[in-house]
Protein backbone atom coordinates (compact mmCIF):
# COMPACT_ATOMS: atom_id res chain seq x y z
CA UNK A 1 0.00 0.00 0.00
CA UNK A 2 1.10 3.16 -1.20
CA UNK A 3 1.59 5.74 2.01
CA UNK A 4 -1.17 8.12 0.05
CA UNK A 5 -3.71 5.28 0.04
CA UNK A 6 -4.77 5.79 3.67
CA UNK A 7 -6.04 9.03 2.44
CA UNK A 8 -8.30 7.64 -0.18
CA UNK A 9 -9.80 5.11 1.97
CA UNK A 10 -10.29 7.17 4.72
CA UNK A 11 -12.16 9.83 2.28
CA UNK A 12 -14.51 6.80 0.50
CA UNK A 13 -14.86 5.99 4.15
CA UNK A 14 -16.08 9.39 5.67
CA UNK A 15 -17.86 9.97 2.48
CA UNK A 16 -19.74 6.93 3.25
CA UNK A 17 -20.36 7.41 6.62
CA UNK A 18 -21.87 10.86 5.62
CA UNK A 19 -24.04 9.56 3.20
CA UNK A 20 -24.57 6.86 5.56
CA UNK A 21 -25.99 8.74 8.42
CA UNK A 22 -28.09 11.24 5.95
CA UNK A 23 -30.02 8.46 4.44
CA UNK A 24 -30.40 6.62 8.02
CA UNK A 25 -31.75 10.15 9.35
CA UNK A 26 -34.17 10.74 6.81
CA UNK A 27 -35.56 6.89 6.96
CA UNK A 28 -36.06 7.56 10.52
CA UNK A 29 -37.59 10.88 10.02
CA UNK A 30 -40.01 9.20 7.68
CA UNK A 31 -40.85 6.18 9.84
CA UNK A 32 -41.67 8.62 13.31
CA UNK A 33 -43.69 10.81 11.05
CA UNK A 34 -45.87 7.95 9.41
CA UNK A 35 -46.80 6.62 12.66
CA UNK A 36 -47.20 9.87 14.29
CA UNK A 37 -49.69 10.63 12.02
CA UNK A 38 -50.94 7.05 11.88
CA UNK A 39 -51.63 7.37 15.50
CA UNK A 40 -53.54 10.72 14.87
CA UNK A 41 -55.91 9.47 12.38
CA UNK A 42 -56.60 6.07 15.25
CA UNK A 43 -57.23 8.62 17.69
CA UNK A 44 -60.20 10.76 15.17
CA UNK A 45 -58.07 13.41 14.63
CA UNK A 46 -58.44 14.36 10.93
CA UNK A 47 -58.28 17.24 8.48
CA UNK A 48 -61.53 18.25 7.44
CA UNK A 49 -61.11 17.45 3.94
CA UNK A 50 -60.87 14.22 5.16
CA UNK A 51 -64.06 14.39 6.87
CA UNK A 52 -66.10 15.85 4.16
CA UNK A 53 -65.03 12.64 2.18
CA UNK A 54 -66.91 10.10 4.89
CA UNK B 1 -57.11 17.86 -12.36
CA UNK B 2 -56.57 16.64 -15.61
CA UNK B 3 -53.04 16.74 -17.19
CA UNK B 4 -54.04 19.79 -19.75
CA UNK B 5 -55.11 21.61 -16.57
CA UNK B 6 -51.77 20.79 -15.13
CA UNK B 7 -49.90 22.11 -18.16
CA UNK B 8 -52.03 25.03 -18.07
CA UNK B 9 -51.32 26.61 -14.44
CA UNK B 10 -47.82 25.15 -14.89
CA UNK B 11 -45.96 22.19 -13.13
CA UNK B 12 -44.83 24.44 -9.67
CA UNK B 13 -48.69 25.80 -9.64
CA UNK B 14 -49.98 22.47 -9.78
CA UNK B 15 -47.20 20.93 -6.63
CA UNK B 16 -49.06 23.61 -4.62
CA UNK B 17 -51.45 20.89 -3.46
CA UNK B 18 -49.57 19.26 -1.11
CA UNK B 19 -50.98 15.71 -1.41
CA UNK B 20 -50.74 15.65 -4.86
CA UNK B 21 -47.00 16.47 -4.44
CA UNK B 22 -47.05 13.53 -2.14
CA UNK B 23 -48.82 11.26 -4.50
CA UNK B 24 -46.04 12.21 -7.65
CA UNK B 25 -43.27 11.70 -5.08
CA UNK B 26 -44.59 8.85 -4.13
CA UNK B 27 -44.36 7.47 -7.71
CA UNK B 28 -41.03 9.10 -8.55
CA UNK B 29 -39.03 8.44 -5.17
CA UNK B 30 -38.10 4.39 -6.08
CA UNK B 31 -37.28 5.48 -9.53
CA UNK B 32 -34.89 8.51 -8.17
CA UNK B 33 -33.37 6.11 -5.85
CA UNK B 34 -32.66 3.53 -8.52
CA UNK B 35 -30.84 5.81 -10.71
CA UNK B 36 -28.49 7.50 -8.39
CA UNK B 37 -27.22 4.20 -6.73
CA UNK B 38 -26.72 3.17 -10.01
CA UNK B 39 -25.16 6.19 -11.63
CA UNK B 40 -22.83 6.90 -8.88
CA UNK B 41 -21.89 3.02 -8.57
CA UNK B 42 -20.63 3.54 -12.32
CA UNK B 43 -19.18 6.64 -12.39
CA UNK B 44 -16.99 5.25 -8.91
CA UNK B 45 -16.14 1.95 -10.67
CA UNK B 46 -15.37 3.73 -13.98
CA UNK B 47 -12.96 6.33 -11.98
CA UNK B 48 -10.85 3.44 -10.35
CA UNK B 49 -10.51 2.36 -13.61
CA UNK B 50 -9.00 5.40 -15.06
CA UNK B 51 -5.26 6.29 -15.03
CA UNK B 52 -3.89 7.63 -11.94
CA UNK B 53 -2.23 11.16 -12.23
CA UNK B 54 0.83 12.02 -13.34
CA UNK B 55 1.50 14.32 -10.01
CA UNK B 56 -1.18 13.56 -7.38
CA UNK B 57 -1.30 9.47 -8.10
CA UNK B 58 -3.97 7.66 -6.45
CA UNK B 59 -5.05 10.50 -4.37
CA UNK B 60 -6.54 11.95 -7.88
CA UNK B 61 -9.32 9.47 -7.03
CA UNK B 62 -10.60 11.47 -4.28
CA UNK B 63 -11.79 13.67 -6.59
CA UNK B 64 -14.75 11.43 -8.27
CA UNK B 65 -16.48 12.10 -4.23
CA UNK B 66 -15.15 15.69 -3.54
CA UNK B 67 -15.82 17.47 -6.82
CA UNK B 68 -19.61 16.18 -7.32
CA UNK B 69 -20.17 17.14 -3.31
CA UNK B 70 -18.77 20.69 -3.86
CA UNK B 71 -21.15 20.95 -6.68
CA UNK B 72 -23.67 19.74 -4.73
CA UNK B 73 -22.97 21.58 -1.37
CA UNK B 74 -23.75 24.81 -4.06
CA UNK B 75 -26.60 23.62 -6.07
CA UNK B 76 -28.60 22.53 -2.54
CA UNK B 77 -28.21 26.51 -1.53
CA UNK B 78 -29.17 27.55 -4.99
CA UNK B 79 -32.35 25.15 -4.31
CA UNK B 80 -32.81 26.85 -1.39
CA UNK B 81 -32.40 30.46 -3.05
CA UNK B 82 -34.83 29.54 -5.43
CA UNK B 83 -36.76 28.07 -2.79
CA UNK B 84 -36.72 31.49 -0.81
CA UNK B 85 -38.21 33.44 -4.00
CA UNK B 86 -41.23 31.31 -3.74
CA UNK B 87 -41.87 32.30 0.16
CA UNK B 88 -41.25 35.76 -0.17
CA UNK B 89 -42.74 36.52 -3.96
CA UNK B 90 -44.66 33.69 -5.29
CA UNK B 91 -45.73 32.73 -1.50
CA UNK B 92 -46.18 28.98 -2.56
CA UNK B 93 -47.16 26.58 -0.26
CA UNK B 94 -43.92 23.77 -0.47
CA UNK B 95 -41.80 26.75 -0.54
CA UNK B 96 -40.79 26.90 2.82
CA UNK B 97 -40.91 23.00 3.29
CA UNK B 98 -38.18 22.62 0.37
CA UNK B 99 -35.82 25.25 2.22
CA UNK B 100 -36.22 23.44 5.72
CA UNK B 101 -35.88 19.95 3.83
CA UNK B 102 -32.90 21.18 1.42
CA UNK B 103 -31.02 22.40 4.37
CA UNK B 104 -29.38 19.54 6.51
CA UNK B 105 -28.80 17.62 2.53
CA UNK B 106 -26.74 20.78 1.90
CA UNK B 107 -24.66 20.59 5.01
CA UNK B 108 -23.98 17.03 5.05
CA UNK B 109 -22.65 17.84 0.85
CA UNK B 110 -21.12 20.49 2.05
CA UNK B 111 -19.19 18.20 5.26
CA UNK B 112 -18.34 15.86 2.53
CA UNK B 113 -16.53 18.44 0.32
CA UNK B 114 -14.54 20.01 2.94
CA UNK B 115 -13.51 16.45 4.80
CA UNK B 116 -12.23 15.06 1.43
CA UNK B 117 -10.59 18.18 0.25
CA UNK B 118 -8.97 17.72 3.50
CA UNK B 119 -7.95 14.50 3.45
CA UNK B 120 -6.33 15.24 -0.27
CA UNK B 121 -4.76 18.47 1.17
CA UNK B 122 -2.51 16.49 3.74
CA UNK B 123 -0.93 14.15 0.92
CA UNK B 124 -0.61 16.88 -1.51
CA UNK B 125 -0.33 20.17 0.35
CA UNK B 126 1.40 18.90 3.19
CA UNK B 127 -1.69 20.16 5.27
CA UNK B 128 -5.13 19.19 6.20
CA UNK B 129 -6.48 23.32 6.39
CA UNK B 130 -5.90 26.66 5.29
CA UNK B 131 -7.45 29.81 5.83
CA UNK B 132 -7.49 30.65 1.86
CA UNK B 133 -10.40 32.20 0.01
CA UNK B 134 -12.00 28.76 -1.42
CA UNK B 135 -11.33 26.80 1.83
CA UNK B 136 -12.86 29.57 3.98
CA UNK B 137 -15.82 30.33 2.28
CA UNK B 138 -16.98 27.00 1.81
CA UNK B 139 -16.15 26.39 5.70
CA UNK B 140 -18.47 29.89 5.29
CA UNK B 141 -21.50 27.98 3.71
CA UNK B 142 -21.25 25.23 6.32
CA UNK B 143 -22.13 27.77 8.85
CA UNK B 144 -24.47 29.46 6.69
CA UNK B 145 -26.46 26.07 6.69
CA UNK B 146 -25.97 25.45 10.10
CA UNK B 147 -26.79 28.83 11.13
CA UNK B 148 -30.01 28.43 8.69
CA UNK B 149 -31.33 25.51 10.41
CA UNK B 150 -30.92 26.91 13.67
CA UNK B 151 -33.18 29.61 12.82
CA UNK B 152 -35.50 27.26 11.50
CA UNK B 153 -36.10 25.21 14.48
CA UNK B 154 -35.62 28.52 17.17
CA UNK B 155 -39.47 28.99 15.80
CA UNK B 156 -42.10 26.44 16.65
CA UNK B 157 -44.22 27.23 14.15
CA UNK B 158 -42.76 26.86 10.81
CA UNK B 159 -45.50 29.91 9.24
CA UNK B 160 -43.63 32.30 11.46
CA UNK B 161 -40.38 31.40 10.72
CA UNK B 162 -40.21 30.93 6.66
CA UNK B 163 -39.78 34.66 5.82
CA UNK B 164 -37.23 35.45 8.35
CA UNK B 165 -35.51 31.95 7.35
CA UNK B 166 -36.11 32.81 3.34
CA UNK B 167 -34.66 36.62 3.83
CA UNK B 168 -31.41 34.60 5.38
CA UNK B 169 -31.04 32.23 2.67
CA UNK B 170 -31.23 35.22 -0.06
CA UNK B 171 -28.65 37.05 2.11
CA UNK B 172 -26.79 33.83 2.12
CA UNK B 173 -26.45 33.43 -1.86
CA UNK B 174 -23.63 35.98 -2.33
CA UNK B 175 -21.47 33.27 -0.85
CA UNK B 176 -22.01 31.12 -3.31
CA UNK B 177 -20.29 33.13 -6.66
CA UNK B 178 -17.72 33.98 -3.89
CA UNK B 179 -16.77 30.22 -3.72
CA UNK B 180 -17.11 29.84 -7.02
CA UNK B 181 -14.75 32.79 -8.16
CA UNK B 182 -12.61 32.71 -4.98
CA UNK B 183 -9.96 31.19 -7.03
CA UNK B 184 -9.91 33.91 -9.49
CA UNK B 185 -9.91 36.57 -7.80
CA UNK B 186 -7.67 35.68 -5.19
CA UNK B 187 -4.40 34.18 -4.34
CA UNK B 188 -5.37 30.88 -3.33
CA UNK B 189 -3.45 27.41 -2.32
CA UNK B 190 -6.49 25.58 -4.07
CA UNK B 191 -6.42 25.32 -8.05
CA UNK B 192 -8.43 27.22 -10.55
CA UNK B 193 -11.58 25.39 -11.63
CA UNK B 194 -10.67 22.66 -14.10
CA UNK B 195 -13.95 21.14 -15.19
CA UNK B 196 -16.50 24.63 -15.24
CA UNK B 197 -14.51 26.67 -17.52
CA UNK B 198 -15.25 29.31 -20.08
CA UNK B 199 -12.52 28.10 -22.66
CA UNK B 200 -13.73 24.01 -21.96
CA UNK B 201 -12.07 21.58 -19.14
CA UNK B 202 -8.62 21.25 -19.01
CA UNK B 203 -9.42 17.63 -16.93
CA UNK B 204 -8.01 14.36 -19.21
CA UNK B 205 -11.24 12.07 -20.67
CA UNK B 206 -10.57 9.35 -19.30
CA UNK B 207 -10.85 11.62 -15.21
CA UNK B 208 -13.59 13.68 -16.89
CA UNK B 209 -16.40 11.32 -18.07
CA UNK B 210 -16.26 9.34 -14.84
CA UNK B 211 -16.40 12.19 -12.52
CA UNK B 212 -19.53 13.55 -14.98
CA UNK B 213 -21.28 9.88 -14.29
CA UNK B 214 -20.82 10.99 -10.78
CA UNK B 215 -22.65 13.80 -10.97
CA UNK B 216 -25.51 12.26 -12.90
CA UNK B 217 -25.72 10.53 -9.66
CA UNK B 218 -25.35 12.72 -7.55
CA UNK B 219 -28.43 14.92 -8.87
CA UNK B 220 -30.25 11.64 -8.87
CA UNK B 221 -29.04 11.23 -5.28
CA UNK B 222 -30.17 15.39 -4.25
CA UNK B 223 -33.43 14.78 -5.93
CA UNK B 224 -34.34 11.74 -3.68
CA UNK B 225 -33.04 12.70 -0.25
CA UNK B 226 -34.67 16.21 -1.21
CA UNK B 227 -38.01 14.77 -2.04
CA UNK B 228 -37.82 12.48 1.11
CA UNK B 229 -37.19 14.92 3.20
CA UNK B 230 -39.94 17.39 1.83
CA UNK B 231 -42.57 14.50 1.77
CA UNK B 232 -41.04 14.10 5.60
CA UNK B 233 -41.74 17.93 6.57
CA UNK B 234 -45.31 17.80 5.22
CA UNK B 235 -45.91 14.69 6.86
CA UNK B 236 -44.74 16.37 9.96
CA UNK B 237 -47.00 19.35 9.83
CA UNK B 238 -50.22 17.70 8.80
CA UNK B 239 -49.27 16.01 12.39
CA UNK B 240 -48.74 19.24 13.99
CA UNK B 241 -52.19 20.53 12.46
CA UNK B 242 -53.64 17.33 13.47
CA UNK B 243 -52.20 18.04 17.02
CA UNK B 244 -53.29 21.25 16.95
CA UNK B 245 -57.06 20.60 16.19
CA UNK B 246 -57.30 17.64 18.46
CA UNK B 247 -56.29 19.87 21.42
CA UNK B 248 -58.79 22.34 20.76
CA UNK B 249 -61.53 19.64 20.91
CA UNK B 250 -62.60 19.05 17.36
CA UNK B 251 -62.92 16.68 15.36
CA UNK B 252 -61.32 17.89 12.30
CA UNK B 253 -58.38 20.45 11.53
CA UNK B 254 -58.66 22.53 8.74
CA UNK B 255 -57.46 21.59 5.37
CA UNK B 256 -55.67 24.45 4.72
CA UNK B 257 -53.78 24.59 7.83
CA UNK B 258 -52.09 21.30 6.51
CA UNK B 259 -49.11 23.36 5.84
CA UNK B 260 -49.08 25.93 8.53
CA UNK B 261 -48.09 23.75 11.52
Amino acid sequence: MSEHEIFVYASYGLGALIMAVLLAWLWIDRNITVKELARLEEMGVRRRSQTQDD
Amino acid sequence: MSKKDIKKVGMLAALANPTRFMTLSGTLLPWLSLLAALFVAIGLYLGWQAPEDYQQGITVRIMYIHVPAAWFAMFSYTVMALSALGVLVWRHPLADVSIRAAAPIGAAFTLLCLVTGSLWGRPMWGTYWVWDARLTSVFVLLLMYLGIMALQRAMEDPARSARPVAILVLVGYINIPIIKFSVDFWNTLHQPASVIRLDGPTIHASMLWPLLVVAIGFTFLFLAMHMMAMRNEIRRRRAASLRKAGARGKSSAPTTAVLEG
